[in-house]
């Protein structure tokens, strides 16, 4: 039989397997939650005097507040450094160290994120400790997120400033452009969205990690006065939890599963509408 | 008498006689070529060119694909500079100074030697900040000013009266042609001495071609055009000069220069005949 009149039916059939798959994952975690969702209102998810779920408090706001400032430390880091090591590589770096510098980070995207904790807990937490105790802190946390995400920002913006047209370079140049005046009037705004787009990914995956963060981030639920305290994350918080719970407990874990799910499902379709709209 | 209407608008056969050549036509050089050659990683692309660019007037460069007029006309605004394993051997003088000397502020002489490209390729921001960026990038800041600069250049184009009311829209809405005159503009503004066009019709549709041959005889006298063109017949019709490329071994050379009607109606060399008769080539 011709490959053309078999091969629709199977990549559908995979098609139709990958959407189950997500379907059934949602409809689960929103069936675990439900409970909840039905008996305990929302409110009280926010209004809780604080977390401790074996009284029956369930104030989510302490690591949703974790969660928020993690990820938003993580990418102010990230960002800046991302954007100027894409830049340096495709407009500034000689051929040689552009293609083995990408490399490298490419590696960098491939290291599992226990492996970015392990090292944060056994490097990184004891010299911010011999600064400011006791060291598994929020900083850590941002700072092994930084280095996780850091790896998407560069390489997604790598991709959108490569992709622009050499005819925008050669026609900012016969215009008398600097290289700088060039990037910065011509080549920005041209992969403005390409690295958007780039920057919500990293976005949603520093939201969604947990492993690493909560190795190195200290996980007391509190809302942090400086970045020298511990934090717990929404995502840590399950991880943690999940051995114990029980009734209402579980399923408030399964909300904050859902609250997470849904921060990177907004974050993750603004990214894919930022990306067509650049190719349009 | 509608062809006459449109022969009339643009001296069809370029100089007429001789003596009759416009003004723009005494041979000035602006730019002298010396010796050039050419190569891209070692592969010669151009040898030993040598010709003169005369101030005002229009220069075809033509002749078969792959000649490297392209190249030429990249060398003299070193756009070259840019092309990853192009060397450049030779001289270009502009002014008395080689251009290809080591001190040469090459950003100045961009701005002095215009471009103007096969594909429109506005920048993808607004008509009014196309206009602008190289404007700021030149030091030209106050908005009066540069409003007034963008202005003109859109008029000398023609094209101010059909984008006035919509300069904050993005450039690349519009139309292929208009486009084209946009980047034309864009050159315009920063009041180069001389502007090279590479095949800036050859994208376009008639119609749009038309309207951009004739700005391009419009800009004679005020600049120096150096136009790489594949058609011929518009050459003929808006040239002053022609220069004839040919491939030759491996790479291009010039095979004959002079002014567009001998080049068209009594070449020297049997090359130049063939390719202008459409024998070969």
């Amino acid at each position: 039989m011709p490959i053309d009149q078999w091969l629709p039916g199977i990549l559908r059939a995979g098609a139709l397997i990958a959407l189950l798959v997500m379907l059934f994952i949602l409809l689960f975690l929103i069936g675990e939650s439900w409970p909840v969702l039905s008996k305990l209102s929302i409110v009280q998810l926010v209004t809780d005097s604080s977390w401790h779920p074996l009284e029956g408090a369930y104030n989510l706001m302490p690591m949703l507040t974790g969660t928020v400032l993690a990820s938003t430390g993580a990418l102010l880091l990230a960002i800046p450094l991302g954007l100027a090591s894409a830049l340096f590589t495709v407009f500034y770096a000689p051929s040689y160290l552009a293609v083995s510098y990408k490399r490298l980070i490419e590696l960098l995207a491939g290291i599992p994120s226990v492996v970015f904790g392990f090292w944060g807990l056994t490097v990184l937490v004891p010299l911010i400790n011999q600064w400011q105790p006791p060291g598994a802190s929020l900083l850590a946390g941002i700072l092994v997120l930084t280095l996780m995400i850091l790896p998407t920002v560069t390489v997604t913006a790598h991709a959108a400033l490569a992709a622009v047209a050499d005819e925008l370079v050669r026609n900012a140049a016969a215009l008398g452009l600097s290289r700088w005046g060039t990037i910065q009037g011509v080549v920005l705004p041209a992969a403005k969205a390409g690295i958007t787009a780039g920057i919500m990914l990293a976005a949603a995956r520093a939201l969604g990690e947990t492993m690493a963060v909560l190795m190195v981030a200290g996980n007391v639920v509190q809302y942090p006065e400086t970045v020298f305290d511990p934090v717990r994350t929404l995502a840590a918080n399950i991880a943690l939890e999940t051995a114990y719970a029980m009734g209402d407990h579980r399923a408030v874990l399964f909300v904050s599963g859902l609250l997470l799910m849904g921060l990177i499902m907004v974050l993750s379709a603004m990214a894919e509408a930022l990306e067509k709209q650049q190719h349009v | 008498m509608n062809i006459e209407q449109e022969v009339g608008k643009c001296d069809p056969f370029t100089l007429g006689p001789l003596e009759a050549g416009p003004a723009c036509c005494d041979p000035l050089p602006v730019i002298q070529v010396k010796d050039l050659s050419l190569r891209y990683n070692g592969k010669p692309a151009l040898e030993k060119v040598s010709l003169d660019i005369y101030e005002g007037c229009i220069t075809a460069l033509i002749g078969p694909s792959g000649c490297g007029k392209t190249s030429l006309l990249s060398a003299i605004n070193r756009l070259t500079d840019l092309i990853p394993g192009c060397s450049v051997n030779g001289r270009i003088l502009m002014q008395g100074r080689n251009i290809y000397d080591r001190d040469e502020n090459v950003q100045a002489l961009r701005r002095q030697v215009g471009m103007v490209f096969q594909k429109p390729t506005p920048f993808p921001l607004s008509i009014r900040r196309n206009l602008s960026l190289s404007l700021h990038e030149h030091g030209i800041t106050r908005k009066t000013e540069v409003a007034d600069i963008s202005e003109q250049a859109l008029r000398d184009v023609g094209l101010w009266d059909e984008v006035c009311d919509r300069m904050d829209s993005a450039a690349l809405n519009l139309s292929g042609g208009q486009q084209q005159r946009l980047c034309i503009a864009r050159a315009l503004a920063l009041q180069p001495q001389i502007l090279l066009m590479d095949e800036p019709c050859s994208a376009l549709d008639p119609i749009a071609s038309g309207v951009v041959e004739d700005l391009i005889c419009r800009l004679r006298g005020r600049y120096t055009v150096v136009i790489v063109t594949h058609n011929l017949a518009q050459a003929r019709r808006i040239a002053n000069y022609a220069a004839f490329f040919w491939v030759s071994g491996h790479a291009g050379q010039l095979i004959e220069f002079g002014r567009c009607q001998k080049i068209f109606e009594s070449p020297r060399h049997e090359l130049t005949a063939a390719y202008v008769n459409g024998v070969r080539g």
